[in-house]
């Protein structure tokens, strides 16, 4: 079918500003994706899946204009003894980053498997990816499979002794990146991926998770703190049976942020936890797609989204649970929550669930208001002054999301986040 | 009856009982009045609009508006964002209005009635008392009804044939008639208030609607008045091969109360039937109605043939302060279902509330839910939905919810559970929440489970076969919508629960 005449035409403008990086080994992927891309056209204001965001700014072809931050904050996950994988505007860093030889897993830059014949990354490059394309189109993701420039295939084989730290540093106020990471977790293989950083004034990142069974990854990602930068992100997992999947997002800040998640449970017995939690303040707005799908039996997911908002703030999201016809005792719960600290700001949700298969227990929450009055009060009452208490609420309001991290110390570093964010605004 | 037959037959019960089951569950209204018709031409075009028009002698005025209404619609496209699949309808394939010819002229007494029609309300269990009004009889009015009075507005095809206790209600002041008559007797309120909840290009079936909608109900409450008995309109297509378009406009003036029922059904037949109503309610001041619906079109046979495709917009506009409405909503039938009845909380501390039943069994699809725009201060909604979903039907709900910046201290709560009979059938979910101030509340909670095995346990235990204890369970699991119905209905919703669902297990 031909696409409308402003997405087609907003798509040419799009992919006339862009060039194929020659990429050897993923050649061929990057042009299945391209082919995808020309047959969904970026996406446009009427699509039903941008109900709620514009992605206008998404895909125009030159990035906006997005001022760096600075601050003299200690660096997040400073404290934590981790392996540095460094971007700057979307491009690896030699010599920031740490030697990448760790027990347990192999790293490699997309860039240098390419010219190797036989690697894994073959295998699973592009492949989530267009997995994930139905029944959404997420043509944005296709984009990136297609053009990203940089980015990592990370071969878990054993439990590595340190987690894998993926900074994104930003330097210049007009970058436009696109990184594509893919992550493979071998049975019984085990480890910690985080991300933190703003990388790039526009930044377009996609990673494919492939878990087998009985593996294990745990995500936890701070989204960096660039007033004007924007993002979109898209995290396709797959997970064996027996396996494990948890990811915590923390955004504060940032003009537009999408971060879209698309799980699929395909062993039986598997669990995968998606957490969110974002603070936004004035021009902000932030966008949580999920997209869960129970393909196998007795596998449970639970999502807990979380946002506080305030100066005129959007929150959105959009959560999906899809339970296919013999997914029997699947478990699926989810929970989205704003909390609007004052009148200008708004929360815009949309949770589904599609179910075809009888013996399960789903169920989901969306609630939306302001901050208890009879909570405060207490509070008050007690002599504990209006910010503190207002603080100590939103915090306690936030907490939920950020009780799926099971790391205590990675768990701290995110909660010292919000409490100066917080601190900031008081 | 489909889960039915995948099922083998168990060691200890003969094919006699199963076949017996089955029978049981069939539909109880399936049967047709064979009486003598009067079609317009097949098809729709300007010159039907015209035709409609003018076998209803509606006023110039009335033409134009519906002409331009068929306008807009040739430039519309049908909508596919719902849950439902169905072949394309051709559009020009049907009749849209066809009338009994005993109906060409109002009959006088009971024996100028085609004993047909009369026959065609027995069966449908309409007392007789009702039902010589209902068939058109003068002078009916003046016997003593017995127990609580409901008048009723009974349309046929695509006329209706009688409305009961007219003089009764007018005496206080209440219009309650045919919108056809109401076009012709109360043209100032018609003209006032049609169109105005439900514009004419709203949606593609509206719009149709408001292009060939051939006849429906009219009520007006006028200031103060607590309308003494319920309303009610009891659809029925016979004819086939023809789509039926009714109209149904309410106005609650300042003040005044009414509660008002809908019924409906359907022959069975193998070809689908296209069912497009439009129903405004507009609230004044202080106003509240109540509007109960028992959605029993024919809903296929148990492979999926034939059936009504029900495709309806209902909306009321809570226009004045402290105004409230409430559906209430029983959907058992139809093949298709998409039907989404709304409320506009336009005035201060105006109220809306919304509890629904929806049943799918065999190759049912349904996707209904409902709208609730908060515009005013202090606004509250609520909604209670059920969906129950068996053989092979797709259930979905779908709704929205919106805050507007403006609609300060309002409040919404909102629960759809759904229950699932059978790993051949679908339960989903579509909510849409937007709040754009704080000082609102909203909660929004869903789930979707199946039988209770426990539940189910104890019921057996206590003797009773497998399909009774699941009526039993389901009958409970949607209590909160049963209780909120006009007694009449919510026994008769009961049994149809249950009769819905008769065949379900294997």
């Amino acid at each position: 079918m031909a696409l409308p005449q402003a997405k087609q035409t907003a798509t040419e403008e799009r992919l006339a500003s862009l060039t194929m990086p020659d990429a050897g080994c993923t050649r061929a992927a990057r042009e299945d994706a391209l082919a995808r891309v020309l047959e969904m056209g970026l996406p446009g204001r009427r699509d039903e899946y941008w109900k709620y965001t514009r992605p206008d700014t998404l895909i125009s072809p030159e990035a906006p204009h997005a001022a760096l931050f600075l601050s003299d904050e200690e660096t997040l996950f400073g404290e934590i003894d981790r392996l540095k994988i460094v971007f700057i505007d979307g491009v690896f860093s030699a010599e920031e980053s740490d030697d990448l030889e760790l027990e347990g897993v192999n790293i490699d830059r997309i860039e240098d498997i390419c010219c190797k014949d036989i690697h894994w990354a073959k295998e699973l490059y592009g492949v989530l990816e267009a997995r994930g394309q139905s029944p959404v189109q997420r043509p944005l993701a296709a984009l990136n499979t297609a053009f990203a420039g940089d980015g990592v295939a990370i071969h878990v084989t054993g439990k590595p002794s340190k987690p894998i730290s993926l900074i994104y540093r930003h330097a210049s106020e007009t970058s436009d990146a696109m990184l594509h990471h893919i992550v493979r977790v071998e049975s019984g293989a085990e480890v910690t991926i985080l991300e933190n950083g703003p990388a790039a004034s526009r930044f377009n990142k996609c990673m494919e998770i492939d878990i087998a069974d009985n593996g294990t990854l745990h995500h936890v990602r701070a989204q960096g703190r660039d007033h004007e930068r924007r993002a979109m992100t898209h995290m396709f997992t797959r997970l064996g049976a027996v396996s494990t999947y948890k990811s915590f997002t923390l955004t504060a800040n940032g003009v537009l942020t999408r971060n879209e998640q698309v799980i699929e449970l395909t062993g039986d017995d598997a669990v995968a936890h998606v957490a969110g939690a974002c603070v936004g303040d004035g021009d902000f707005h932030h966008d949580d797609t999920v997209f869960i799908t129970h393909d196998a039996v007795n596998c449970e997911s639970r999502q807990v989204f979380k946002k506080v908002l305030r100066n005129g703030a959007t929150g959105v999201f959009q959560g999906k649970i899809l339970v296919k016809a013999g997914a029997q005792k699947t478990d699926g719960y989810q929970i989205s929550q704003s909390l609007l600290l004052d009148d200008d700001s708004q929360f815009l949700a949309k949770p589904e669930l599609e179910i075809y298969a009888d013996d399960v227990a789903c169920s989901h929450g969306s609630t939306s208001g302001a901050i208890d009055e009879t909570a405060l009060f207490y509070l008050r009452s007690r002599g504990v002054p209006h910010k503190d208490a207002t603080n100590m609420l939103t915090l306690a309001f936030l907490a939920e999301a950020v009780d799926e991290i099971e790391d205590s110390a990675l768990a701290e570093e995110i909660v010292t986040r919000l409490e100066g964010w917080l601190a900031r605004r008081s | 009856m489909a889960a039915l037959d995948q099922t083998q037959v168990k060691e200890g019960v003969d094919q006699e009982t199963v076949d017996a089951v089955r029978e049981v569950g069939t539909y109880k209204y399936g049967w047709d009045t064979d009486i003598e018709m009067e079609y317009a031409p097949k098809g729709v075009n300007p010159d039907i609009v015209r035709l409609i028009s003018e076998k209803n002698e509606e006023p110039e005025w009335m033409t134009e508006w519906r002409l331009s209404a068929f306008d807009r619609w040739t430039k519309m496209e049908e909508p596919t964002w719902a849950m439902v699949h169905y072949p394309p309808i051709d559009f020009q394939d049907q009749y849209y209005y066809a009338r009994p010819k005993s109906m060409e002229e109002k009959p006088k007494s009971l024996d100028e009635v085609d004993p047909k029609l009369l026959a065609t309300y027995e069966k449908l269990g309409i007392p007789l008392k009702e039902q010589m009004i209902l068939a058109g009889v003068e002078g009916a009015e003046d016997m003593p009804a017995e127990g609580r009075k409901v008048a009723v507005d009974a349309v046929f095809d695509s006329v209706s044939v009688g409305t009961t206790f007219k003089d009764e209600l007018a005496k206080h002041g209440v219009i309650f008639c045919s919108i056809s008559e109401a076009i012709k007797d109360h043209p100032e309120l018609v003209k006032k208030y049609l169109g105005t909840v439900v514009p004419v290009s709203d949606n593609y079936y509206a719009t149709l609607n408001s292009a060939v909608f051939s006849d429906g109900s009219f009520v007006y409450i006028p200031p103060g008045v607590r309308c003494p008995m319920e309303l009610s309109t009891y659809f029925r297509i016979n004819a086939e091969n023809t789509g039926q378009f009714e109209r149904t406009l309410i106005i609650a003036d300042k003040g005044s109360y009414v509660s008002y029922l809908e019924g409906c059904t359907a022959p069975q037949r193998d070809t689908a039937q296209l069912h497009a109503a439009v129903v405004e309610i507009i609230v004044e001041e202080d106003a509240e109605v109540k509007y109960s619906t028992v959605q029993n079109w024919f809903p296929g046979d148990e492979n999926g043939k034939g059936g009504i495709y029900n495709f309806v917009t209902k909306r009321a506009d809570c226009r004045g302060d402290r105004s409230k409405v409430m559906w209430t909503q029983v959907e058992t039938g139809s093949a298709v279902t998409w039907k989404y009845p709304s409320c506009i909380l336009r005035g201060n501390e105006s109220q809306g509330e919304f509890y629904s039943i929806a049943i799918t069994n065999n190759y049912q699809q349904a996707d209904t839910g409902t709208k609730m725009v908060h515009l005013g201060k202090n606004t509250k909604s609520r909604i209670v939905s059920k969906g129950i979903s068996a053989g092979k039907a797709q259930n979905t709900y779908r709704g929205l919810v919106s805050m507007h910046p403006k609609a300060k201290d309002s409040r919404n709560y909102t629960q759809c559970d759904s229950l699932l009979i059978g790993d051949k059938c679908g339960a989903h979910t579509v909510p849409y929440i937007e709040v754009k101030n704080n000082s609102s509340r909203v909660e929004h909670e869903a789930t979707t489970s199946k039988v209770d095995d426990d539940q189910l346990f104890y019921c057996r235990q206590r003797g009773m076969d497998e399909e009774e204890a699941v009526a039993l369970v389901v009958n409970g699991f949607c209590k909160d919508v049963l209780q909120a119905l006009p007694m009449e209905f919510a026994m008769e919703a009961q049994q149809l629960v249950a009769i819905s669902l008769e065949g379900s297990v294997g």
